[in-house]
């Protein structure tokens, strides 16, 4: 690592104080020191912001608010979370191992940077690490590339899972700037895809940081599923991962979302198919036009076509086990 | 080309090259020195020495340490307590597997300078004395190791596994665990230990 300065914010006017452009935010650090280790980020100043941001859950009339210093294992131990939003846990416990997620936090979370081993490779030209490089991921291996929204310059995607499930429960991200100004971002437009400047991986401006995430309240109740695919049963990033929650009422699908990891440069919303299924019957026949609806959408790279075979799968499972987990819980 | 005899010895033109180049740095003027330094002062970040003070397995220490040392790091390098194992430095092997306030963490992927006031517990920090720990008896009666080297970070994790109630049965066990990787494969003798201080 490069020498740096080390500041601990002790509160919220405190975070603003030491940034500048070669500066870096430090949460759980689980993803930004790996980082460091690899001479992929250089930061001069790392501000600790553990001590001036939420860490705690706050329930709300319309929902839930996620503090930016929350832990992955705090939100998965949560009595609030786990009875009105059991997805949020399926997915974070689908990730990481225990000894991150007991480190790594829900802003963390959001900001980490994608795991396509051209990026972390310095000997790799790399449009994300370094602007108009080039791309090793285009004509290299890419199982854990992306099949839908990449770019000419980029095909990498994002690795969280529990940002899947905020991106399928319609959450938002409460931010805050410089100037003291806050502002709520709808999660679907958080991420971002790569165009031509893949070196930015969401639409957080630079002087701004994450306060909390919100869910608001759904009726979905343990109507969910989030159905993970990869390399090997724990401790891997998805080669695709679908969430899935659904509201039925008098036998019709009242309500119902789709959203996917592994497969794009952002967490995917599948709205066509959610649209597909509304007012329909929950059956398998259903679920399965649904996943080829799905899977009519994407554009796998050469080598990574067996990536949609998996989704499909994945979301005819995905749907299938929402069934199953709302007649056991 | 006809070299000199003796190629040990230094020739007349290698001295005179030589002591004229050292007498030429000695006679830089200091400003011009002062002016490098400034250079290298700009473009290169000096270390950052921090004031860090944790508890250690139950001992209060305040100590010295570089901004970039990871509690890792600190550990080994800095206390010699070398029971906690650098594996793959980069979070993706438990080798390194620390309590920090009672849950488990890797600590290569912490920041010494973040763990102010907080505290550890390592693998030197279990035994009572020369009576080991339950979970490291389990260790060693149910075979849970070959070659050793990520043993502190399983027996770490695996407190911690047991502590948080993760043991009901051995998939959950395994799915717990998911964050140690023993490359020895001694998993089945890992899963049984826990299992068996579990009950």
């Amino acid at each position: 690592m490069k020498p740096f300065e080390f500041h601990r914010a002790i509160n919220s006017d405190d975070v603003f104080k030491h940034i500048s452009t070669t500066s870096k935010y430090i949460a759980g650090g689980t993803n930004l020191l790996d980082l460091m280790k690899k001479h992929i980020h250089e930061p001069n100043t790392i501000i600790d912001l553990n001590s001036a941001l939420s860490n705690t859950i706050e329930q709300k009339n319309d929902g839930i608010f996620l503090g930016a210093m929350t832990t992955n294992t705090k939100v998965t131990e949560n009595t609030i979370v786990n009875k009105n939003f059991p997805l949020v846990s399926k997915a974070i416990l689908a990730g990481a191992s225990p000894q991150i997620r007991n480190m790594a936090t829900t802003s963390g979370n959001l900001l980490q940077r994608t795991r396509c081993p051209y990026f972390y490779d310095t000997n790799i030209p790399c449009n994300k690490r370094k602007s108009n490089s080039g791309c090793g991921a285009l004509n290299g291996h890419q199982r854990m590339a992306g099949i839908v929204g990449t770019s000419q310059n980029c095909v990498a995607v994002h690795p969280s899972d529990f940002c899947v499930a905020l991106a399928a429960l319609d959450a938002e991200v409460f931010i805050t700037k410089t100037d003291s100004t806050t502002e709520k971002i709808p999660f679907k437009d958080f991420h971002r895809l790569p165009e031509n400047n893949p070196e930015k991986d969401n639409n957080l401006s630079d002087n701004a940081i994450i306060t909390g995430v919100f869910i608001p309240n759904n009726n979905f109740g343990n109507t969910v599923s989030y159905v993970k695919i990869r390399e090997r049963d724990s401790y891997a990033f998805a080669l695709v991962s679908v969430a899935a929650a659904l509201e039925i009422k008098d036998d019709k699908i009242k309500k119902v979302r789709l959203a996917s990891g592994g497969v794009a440069h952002k967490p995917w919303r599948w709205f066509e198919a959610e649209k597909f299924l509304k007012n329909k019957k929950a059956s398998r026949d259903n679920f399965i036009k649904a996943a080829e609806l799905i899977v009519s959408k994407t554009k796998p790279l050469p080598n990574n076509t067996f990536k949609v075979t998996l989704l499909k799968g994945a979301v005819e499972t995905a749907l299938m086990q929402c069934l199953t987990n709302t007649s056991n819980g | 080309m006809s070299h000199s005899k003796n190629e040990n010895t230094f020739s007349r033109r290698f001295f005179i090259k030589t002591s004229s180049a050292f007498t030429a740095l000695a006679l830089v003027p200091h400003s011009i020195k002062a002016f490098y330094n400034d250079i290298k002062e700009t473009y290169f970040t000096k270390k950052v020495v921090l004031p860090i003070y944790l508890k250690i397995n139950g001992k209060d220490y305040n100590l010295n340490a570089d901004s970039r040392t990871t509690l890792l790091d600190l550990l080994r390098e800095n206390l010699n307590l070398t029971g906690t194992k650098k594996g793959c430095d980069h979070g993706q092997c438990g080798a390194c597997t620390v309590h920090i306030n009672g849950q488990r963490a890797l600590s290569c992927l912490s920041l010494a300078a973040m763990m102010q006031g907080k505290e550890i517990t390592t693998i030197e920090g279990l035994a009572n004395g020369d009576n080991l720990h339950p979970m490291q008896e389990a260790f060693l009666e149910h075979d849970g190791y070959q070659c050793g080297y990520c043993t502190p970070g399983q027996i770490m994790s695996a407190v911690a596994c047991v502590n948080e109630g993760h043991t009901k049965s051995i998939e959950e066990i395994k799915e717990y665990m998911s964050g140690n990787i023993c490359r020895c494969g001694a998993y089945n003798g890992i899963t049984n230990a826990i299992k068996s201080v579990a009950k």
